[in-house]
């Protein structure tokens, strides 16, 4: 039975449950052992438990169940409370290390604050209303870019699977693992205007971008009716497919860096000295924690442990790996020295453009993905940034917007129907998708790239001014001389 | 020859800098310096503990240069690291005995 089949008829099975009368419940049916069996071994296959349940007529009999239906699967379920942990060690302190090292050591600490004050703020938001907005349904036109209200203050977001992203993990966990995506990709950007922004201007920014930006790619990706969301959404309009966040994560944060850098400008004497790494140790530390924490990222974006999720993890080492030595290979020829911070920029720019792409593409299609994944966005940091002069501080924009535009691409090139079977599922032969691979999904891609671009470009565009239009957005000069620890947070990293 | 020291604000060093450099002056020594003069020093709080900051960060450039030209370079230092608030430092301006460039042991105006 196809995945979509059975995730459908697993909310017609809840709905026909809890429209059961208490008399009913009394002399409820009981499963037959095949129908028991049938249940259980859904769990291996990844599929609705309560499809076994379904009779000749396509209806589930009042009141029939099984202790299988209803409940976690506990290795899905292990793995997606792993994957979230993973993900939330990539912010916390992977990112912020890494982020860290890179900047000088009179603004260490304002890097850190702001990985810690995007985890709180989007905590609170997510909560609220934006993992709703982002995955319940949305019904409509408006609803293929936004989700409803169905899960505001996590209303009814329990211990029991929400088949409509997963038949075995807790719908309480998903919602957590997605909170860990929502987190680290404002987190991300504030490295494009670190050493500059003023902390109060960056998180009412990251406030408002969440709703304008974030919320809306979301949903379109993956959200159950969302626009583009080819591989689970039979009516996408669009029939692109993003595994792990080529559109959500990286691409949204790497477009909107390049927009807000050059709205905020550029640094105190940029040009004019040296804004040299002060800890290339903590940069090394953090991308190698990125690295772990980025299979929970991409294998965890299965939403089980299944087939899928190990030919992710897979394709994550290889296109991090080749990635890390090309890029260091690149900057050998170019400078003739291979840098710390080229290996590690190389790892992180493999990862990102592998991400879109991870459970879609075979150990081939990866190492391709890692070669032109340490070539294109070196070429970007070494070269385009130098041409247009902007001052992405820590080349998000070039790591971030470049990989993951590359890796979207990518994707629509390799992708690989024997590596994920979704590609042929009943959504995607609803809408075509299925047709198109190895067959002009490429041009799919590019449609929800262009989307992507506009949406985080434009909505970028929008809350800055925004912002500016509240706030000063710029620390003083002076500030900015003796270093934002102190004048944002009154303390200094290190007292030696 | 005289010697021209001036405390200024840190973050002033680079417009002071590309000031001096716009007379022609080809040298200077640049230190990291801590006092505080009339600006003094602030209290400040930290996790409930109270403390008193005295010595406030500054920057002392040091230039030994030909008399005719220590008027404009104190002019120029005056206006780059002017803030027009309390701490923006102070020139001091000395005699100098003799100067030696170790290199070529040329003396006096020619060793600046």
């Amino acid at each position: 039975m196809s995945n979509l089949l059975s995730r459908l008829a697993c909310v017609g099975a809840f709905v026909v449950l809890s429209a059961v009368p208490a008399s009913a419940l009394e002399s409820k049916p009981t499963p037959t052992v095949e129908q028991r069996l049938a249940a259980m071994e859904a769990y291996f296959q990844n599929t609705d438990p309560a499809a076994a349940l379904v009779d000749a007529n396509g209806k589930t009999p009042a009141g029939l169940t099984t202790p299988a239906v209803g409940v976690p699967g506990p290795g899905h379920n292990t793995w997606m409370m792993l994957s979230a942990a993973a993900v939330l060690f990539m912010t916390l302190p992977g990112l912020a290390i890494f982020y860290g090292g890179l900047v000088r050591r009179k603004n260490v600490l304002s890097v850190l604050a702001q990985c810690l004050g995007v985890t709180t703020l989007v905590t609170v938001i997510w909560w609220a209303v934006g993992y709703s907005l982002a995955f319940a349904p949305g019904g409509g036109a408006l609803g293929r870019i936004f989700g409803g209200l169905d899960y505001a203050f996590l209303r009814g977001v329990t211990s029991v699977p929400n088949c409509a992203y997963s038949p075995w993990v807790s719908h309480n966990v998903y919602a957590m693992f997605q909170m860990m995506f929502a987190i680290i990709t404002p987190a991300l950007i504030v490295g494009a205007v670190a050493e500059r922004m003023r902390f109060q201007a960056i998180l009412t920014f990251v406030g408002l971008w969440m709703f304008v930006v974030y919320i809306p790619i979301t949903h379109m990706a993956w959200g159950v009716d969302g626009l583009m969301n080819g591989v689970w959404n039979p009516h996408a309009a669009i029939r692109a497919i993003d595994f792990a966040g080529g559109t959500v994560v990286e691409m949204a944060s790497g477009w909107s860096s390049l927009v807000l850098c050059l709205i905020v400008g550029k640094r105190m004497n940029y040009g004019k000295e040296l804004f040299a790494p002060h800890s290339m140790v903590f940069c090394m530390v953090g991308a190698g924690m990125l690295w772990v924490g980025w299979y929970g990222f991409n294998a965890g974006s299965a939403v089980a442990a299944d087939g899928v999720a190990s030919n992710a993890f897979l394709t994550t080492t290889l296109a991090g790996a080749v990635a890390s030595g090309t890029w260091a290979l690149a900057e050998y020829f170019v400078r003739g020295k291979a840098s710390v911070l080229g290996f590690c920029s190389g790892i992180v720019a493999g990862l990102v453009a592998i991400t879109p792409a991870c459970g879609f593409v075979n150990a081939s299609g990866a190492m391709l993905i890692g070669i032109l994944g340490g070539v294109i966005p070196f070429l970007a940091v070494y070269k385009l940034k130098a041409w247009f002069k902007y001052d992405d501080s820590l080349d998000v924009f070039g790591v971030h917007g470049v990989a993951g535009t590359l890796g979207m691409l990518m994707t629509g090139l390799l992708a690989d129907v024997a590596v994920n079977p979704n590609l042929a599922g009943v959504a995607a032969q609803a809408n075509g998708l299925a047709k198109l691979v190895n067959n002009g999904l490429w041009i799919e891609q590019l449609k929800a790239m262009g989307l992507t671009f506009l949406v985080a470009t434009v909505g970028t565009a929008l809350v800055a001014y925004a912002v500016r239009a509240m706030m000063a957005v710029r620390i003083t000069p002076e500030e900015e001389h003796s270093g934002l620890d102190l004048s944002e947070h009154g303390e200094e990293g290190y007292i030696l | 020859m005289k010697k021209i020291e001036a405390i200024i604000k840190p973050f002033k060093l680079e417009e002071v800098k590309e000031a001096l450099s716009e007379l022609g002056i080809e040298g200077m020594t640049v230190t990291e310096v801590k006092g505080f003069g009339r600006q003094k020093g602030h209290t400040e709080i930290y996790r409930g503990s109270e403390y008193t900051v005295d010595f406030l960060p500054k920057i002392k450039i040091e230039i030994v240069l030909n008399d005719d030209l220590v008027d404009n370079a104190s002019n120029a230092i005056v206006k780059a690291a002017k803030t027009g608030k309390i701490g923006d430092g102070k020139i001091f301006i000395s005699t100098v005995e003799e100067a030696i460039r170790i290199r070529t042991e040329e003396t006096g105006d020619k060793a600046v």
